[in-house]
């Protein structure tokens, strides 16, 4: 019982329930999924799929996280991806055709994969502090994603490129399938080899694992790459589902929800210690919150209200001052317990 | 003495981290003017008594009369309002704050425009010179050795005009000129009536400032006694409660290896310096040789040693391992030819703390095969367990974080961290420095062994006592430049301190 209670991961899925509960009182049919033209449809699969880009984002900064850093510009990096997929797209004769599509991704993962460099140069080779660091593409990148749109909304009406964003694969969203795929793709990196123990010696003590041996500055560069192609394919999710890349809007305030995913999940900003299962659980928790805001009627306006609230909550609950409480009411409840057993 | 009613008296105190019982039933009791020293193992429950003293930890059952009034404190800040001051192995001060700051925080002197800076450097001036200790009270704390620190930090207890002082392991990275000073200051303070409770784990200094002797083992009460009538050696025994069977053993040792000197030479420096941390040096260590390292505080000793391991880079001089000339640019660098450096910083950099002991072990020997070749699990637990074992690390849990190990425990892991590399040359800072006898005695007794077993180790150690004991030759450090190379046939402590001391070598210097 104790066991549960005091694991990581125990107030944020109590914290999620709570808002399915929710949800269910104000939408009986919550739950239910239904299967039509062979593809899936309910409210738990919307909040899979709304929620995908910024479990996607997530999963990257979780890892940016653990070594003590953060990125925000994850926003401004998938706003350049999807303006350049775009404009690829609507540059070229064939704009349905898979293979201009292929070329459309795959270019903008690869300046996604630019970006992540520099960000990662930044902050290992120039020892930039990882908040200032990513600051600079922040601000820099929408203006870049600007130049790139010619300041215009590029609108794509190609059917190859819509499915990332609202395409189904075996009746599941495109977008679900690839969120799933790079949140096993990152369990398996970094814990079937010693990845993710690296990251977290760095994160923990840096100093302490150069006199170790860690190559830190190689592993800062993979982790704000892989974020950067996080926020990369992200952004083409959601430009794909709008079918228009919008420089300024594309994964805005996505880098606040991707943080808020990670700190609900229990990973430390102080680096370190990093769970992806607890990421996971903190972007559905997000995203469930939001959609809760609409089924229950509240304007949706006031959503970073809820997110505020939210926040608080869980990090009220996952102090170490509710820890101690939890303690000592355990103690209190396992005094009484020997009291009753020597009666 | 116990006509005088105790300013501090503790009954009964348990206090249990489930699943350990941390201090069972334990009396102690502190009386105005005298200094009592805590006694016992790492893991004897001398920090968890402090702490519950200080109101760091609560305390599940037992009472704390101060001045002889019932308390029950919620947090070291109410221990301070009752008189009762605090100064910490590892200082905890801030680093980014003048000198000053750090003395008078929380208690700063106002004028019209708010703090008044002036008054608090002249006031904070006044109570340094007190200590005999001349730094500008306007310097920032982190920019001051570790020993400045510390006295910065008992400087603050005395201004806070305590009653009851308590000083933990104060003098583990002090000098002797050092010791002698905050041993005249206890003394001055002992002498205005205040209590102070005492914690080393050197024996001369427990033995030279106290008058009495608590003794703990396994966070039980062993018992109280007087310094005067306790021998050295009936401490010892009461402290880690059997036969000093180990300390023995490896007693002067190091003879049976002297025999053959047609040994290699593993690695050679010529000229080796790093600008503003040490003067060009040359040193040679051979095969299977233990060569130990002294001299005082800020003599060079852990510089020499952080530039011969790639930690630090020199920028003068050869160094060369197996007669070929290396340059190591990074401890990467040196690890790869089998050169490793356990720092004498253990917590800043040795220990990564929120990681296991089986991460901690293995996380050298890791990082030198590449993220991507993850030891296999089973390789890494049996790994853990041996030296779990041979090292006697307690608790024996793979899973424990190491940030929850005392001092000794967590050495232990950093060894082993580095014997996993299976290195040829071992630098070893300050590795016995603030634990306890018995794990001191373990590490010792490894490191002679490991030298039977032809690595080069190189010993750095501010006690005499240990460099002589272990080693086969004492390089003899002075103002950051070599002074002696000395091989070690009858050296005594009172030959290396005049060394130290004048930076002449006795006539049987070898080259």
């Amino acid at each position: 019982m104790i066991k549960i209670i005091t694991h990581r991961l125990f107030w944020p899925v109590v914290l999620l329930l709570v808002l399915f509960v929710v949800n269910l009182v104000a939408f009986p049919g919550f739950f239910r999924i239904e299967v039509k033209d062979g593809h899936l449809f309910g409210s738990l699969i919307d909040i899979l799929r709304n929620g995908a880009p910024t479990l996607i984002v997530a999963i990257g900064m979780t890892l940016v996280i653990a070594t003590r850093g953060i990125d925000l510009s994850v926003g401004a990096v998938g706003a350049i991806a999807g303006a350049l997929a775009c404009s690829i797209i609507l540059d070229s004769p064939a704009p349905g055709s898979v293979t201009t599509v292929v070329t459309a991704v795959v270019v903008s993962l690869l300046v996604a994969v630019v970006l992540g460099l520099w960000n990662g140069a930044l902050v290992s080779v120039i020892g930039i502090q990882p908040i200032v660091a990513t600051l600079i593409l922040m601000t820099a990148g929408r203006g870049v994603a600007m130049l790139i749109t010619e300041g215009q909304i590029l609108t794509v009406s190609s059917p190859p490129f819509k499915v990332l964003g609202s395409g189904f694969l075996l009746g599941v969203p495109v977008a679900v399938v690839v969120a799933a795929v790079i949140f096993l793709a990152a369990a398996m990196l970094t814990r079937q080899t010693a990845l993710g123990m690296l990251i977290e010696s760095i994160g923990v003590n840096p100093e302490a694992s150069r006199q170790a041996g860690v190559r830190a500055r190689e592993l800062l560069f993979a982790v704000y790459v892989f974020c950067a192609l996080c926020a990369g394919i992200a952004g083409l999710i959601l430009t794909a589902n709008q079918t228009a890349a919008d420089a300024n809007n594309t994964g805005l305030f996505i880098e606040l929800d991707a943080i808020l995913a990670v700190v609900i999940g229990g990973t430390s900003l102080i680096g370190g210690r990093y769970s992806l299962l607890g990421t996971l659980v903190g972007a559905l928790v997000i995203q469930t919150l939001v959609t809760t805001v609409y089924t229950v009627g509240i304007p949706p306006i006031t959503t970073m209200v809820f997110k505020a609230a939210v926040v608080v909550a869980v990090c009220l609950l996952q102090s170490p001052a509710t820890g101690a409480a939890i303690r000592r009411w355990r103690l209190r409840h396992l005094a009484r317990a020997d009291r009753q057993a020597v009666a | 003495m116990s006509a005088v009613a105790p300013v501090v008296e503790m009954t009964g105190i348990s206090i249990a981290f489930p699943p350990v019982q941390a201090l069972e039933g334990v009396d102690f009791r502190l009386y105005p003017g005298e200094v009592c020293s805590l006694m016992g193992e790492n893991g004897a429950g001398k920090s968890t008594l402090i702490k519950a003293l200080t109101g760091v930890y609560p305390i599940d059952a037992g009472q704390i009369l101060v001045a002889g009034r019932q308390v029950s404190f919620s947090g070291p800040g109410q221990a301070q309002e009752a008189g009762i001051s605090t100064v910490y192995q590892e200082v905890n001060l801030l680093p980014n704050l003048t000198v000053a700051e750090n003395i008078m925080l929380g208690r700063e002197p106002r004028g019209w425009a708010g703090i008044d800076g002036r008054a608090m450097r002249r006031h904070s001036r006044e109570l340094l010179r007190g200590l005999n200790l001349d730094v500008d009270p306007g310097s920032l704390l982190g920019s001051h050795s570790l020993a400045v620190q510390q006295l910065v930090s008992i400087a603050r207890a005395i201004d806070i005009q305590a009653k009851v002082l308590v000083l933990d392991e104060p003098t583990s990275s002090l000098d002797s000129d050092e010791v002698e000073e905050l041993f005249r200051v206890i003394r001055s303070l002992k002498e205005s009536g205040v209590a102070i409770l005492f914690v080393s784990h050197f024996l001369d200094q427990v033995y030279e400032i106290s008058d009495r002797l608590t003794v703990l083992r396994n966070g039980r009460l062993v018992g109280d006694y007087r310094t005067d009538e306790l021998l050295r050696i009936e401490l010892v025994h009461k402290m880690i409660g059997k036969e000093m069977a180990v300390l023995d053993q490896i007693e002067r040792r190091t003879q049976t290896a002297d025999a053959d000197q047609e040994l290699k030479p593993h690695v050679q420096a010529v000229g080796l310096g790093r600008k503003g941390s040490i003067e060009p040096i040359d040193l040679t260590i051979y095969e299977g040789e233990v060569v130990g390292l002294a001299g005082l505080l800020g003599s060079g000793r852990t510089e020499l040693g952080r530039i011969l391991s790639g930690v630090d880079r020199s920028d003068t001089g050869t160094l060369a391992v197996h007669g070929r000339t290396r340059r190591f640019r990074s401890p990467r660098a040196a690890l790869k030819q089998r050169v490793a450096y356990s720092s004498e910083n253990r917590r800043a950099e040795g220990i990564v703390g929120d990681l296991t002991i089986r991460d901690n072990i293995v996380l050298a020997l890791q990082s030198d095969r590449g993220w991507f070749r993850r030891i296999p699990r089973r390789r890494q637990d049996e790994l853990t367990a041996s030296y779990i074992d041979a090292l006697n690390i307690r608790p024996d849990n793979p899973d424990a974080l190491v940030r929850n190990l005392s001092g000794g425990n967590q050495q232990k892991v950093l060894l082993a961290r580095w014997l996993a590399t299976a290195p040829r040359l071992l630098i070893l800072d300050e590795p016995t420095r603030g634990i306890d006898i018995g794990a001191k005695a373990e590490i010792q007794k490894l490191v002679a062994d490991l030298a039977d077993n032809g690595m080069s180790v190189l010993f750095i150690s501010a006690e005499l006592e240990e460099v002589l004991r272990l080693s086969h030759r004492v390089v003899v450090l002075r103002d950051r430049r070599k002074v002696a190379d000395l091989d070690n046939d009858d050296l005594s402590v009172s030959d290396l301190l005049s060394v130290i001391a004048d930076g002449t070598a006795p006539e049987e210097v070898t080259a």
